[in-house]
């Protein structure tokens, strides 16, 4: 754990309650539909932030070492890359294993690890994905297609303004001989939030 | 019909070879709202890059380094003005509704959707 404590009451920066209070008024005047508003903005979400997170994840498939210190002090590790922002600080590490698979919850933009992964998808800010995350996992990962073995554990992390989560899935069979290029690419977003795993060679 | 929104008449825009890009999320929101209000029609694109390089104009003649970090804040800045001048909504609506959302972020609990009236 870190040594710092960090107040849970953190106030948002001014201009992310400058768009909020835009946002807010506009949309209850009519004036902007927040439906057209999301797709817009889903179409961004490859484009904030430097999104390494792949990067990061196939390091530590390759690189023991690394992975220790990724586990150990996730921020400084993913600074390793030289694309430390003030907004990845304080980030933590949950590795999957045959035994445990942990996912991510938070229905807040700001509690998403977007310098690593990039803006979140429109469901995982839904309401309905965080509450059922909590009460029935088995089922949220089984409509994302992941299907776990009833033995495995799973833990649900809900992140805060202060600690974001990101998943480090296992790394799939057959992938021995690849590099680290190849292995990043089939790092997807889903199996860093913990809602999918990551990809099997030459598989989709 | 309101034509399209062409982003090379905005001065100096963030992009790379695929379009617009963000340092944060707060900034996609920005200009996702100001191309969905140009879209239904509130404004010309026209006048949307009046505003915004006359908003980056007034900046540069305070000092401003203009390296690219703030250029979201200028968008942000002309984006309030523009609605305010459209009459959309007033500059003192935005500063209360600002502190609301200030108000309601400190009183949720961590992990919590922040919803306005809380607290």
């Amino acid at each position: 754990m870190s040594d710092h404590h960090h107040d849970h009451d953190a106030p948002l920066p001014d201009t992310v309650l400058r768009v909020k209070a835009l946002e807010s008024l506009l949309t209850e005047k009519g004036l902007v539909d927040p439906a057209a508003l999301d797709v817009l903005i889903d179409t961004y979400e490859t484009r904030v932030g430097p999104r390494n997170g792949a990067k990061v994840v196939a390091r530590a498939w390759v690189d023991d070492a690394y992975k220790k210190r990724l586990l150990e002090d996730a921020t400084a590790a993913i600074a390793e890359f030289g694309f430390q922002g003030r907004q990845s600080e304080h980030m933590v590490v949950l590795e999957n294993t045959a035994k445990v698979h942990n996912m991510v919850v938070c229905t807040l933009c700001s509690c998403y690890p977007w310098a690593v992964l990039g803006l979140p998808p429109v469901w995982y800010k839904s309401s309905p994905y965080r509450a059922r995350a909590v009460i029935d996992p088995r089922g949220v990962l089984e409509e994302f297609g992941v299907a776990l073995d009833e033995e495995v554990e799973i833990r649900v992390w809900d992140s805060t303004a202060e600690i974001r989560y990101l998943v480090l899935p296992q790394r799939p069979g057959g992938t021995e001989g690849m590099d680290e290029e190849a292995l990043a690419d089939l790092v997807t977003r889903d199996s860093m939030i913990g809602v999918g795993l990551a990809g099997s060679p030459g598989g989709v | 019909m309101s034509q399209s929104a062409d982003l090379s008449e905005l001065p100096s825009l963030p992009m790379d070879e695929d379009g617009p890009v963000f340092a944060e999320p707060w900034q996609a929101q920005a200009f996702a709202m100001t191309l969905e209000l140009h879209r239904a029609g509130h404004f010309t694109w026209k006048e949307w890059a009046a505003h915004l390089s006359e908003e980056i104009g007034a900046a540069q003649a305070r000092g401003d380094p203009d390296r690219g970090d703030t250029y979201y804040l200028h968008w942000l800045a002309a984006l309030e003005k523009l609605v305010a001048e459209k009459g959309l909504t007033s500059a003192a609506e935005l500063d209360t509704r600002k502190t609301e959302w200030d108000e309601a972020a400190r009183h949720t609990p961590h992990g919590e959707p922040i919803e306005l009236g809380k607290g």
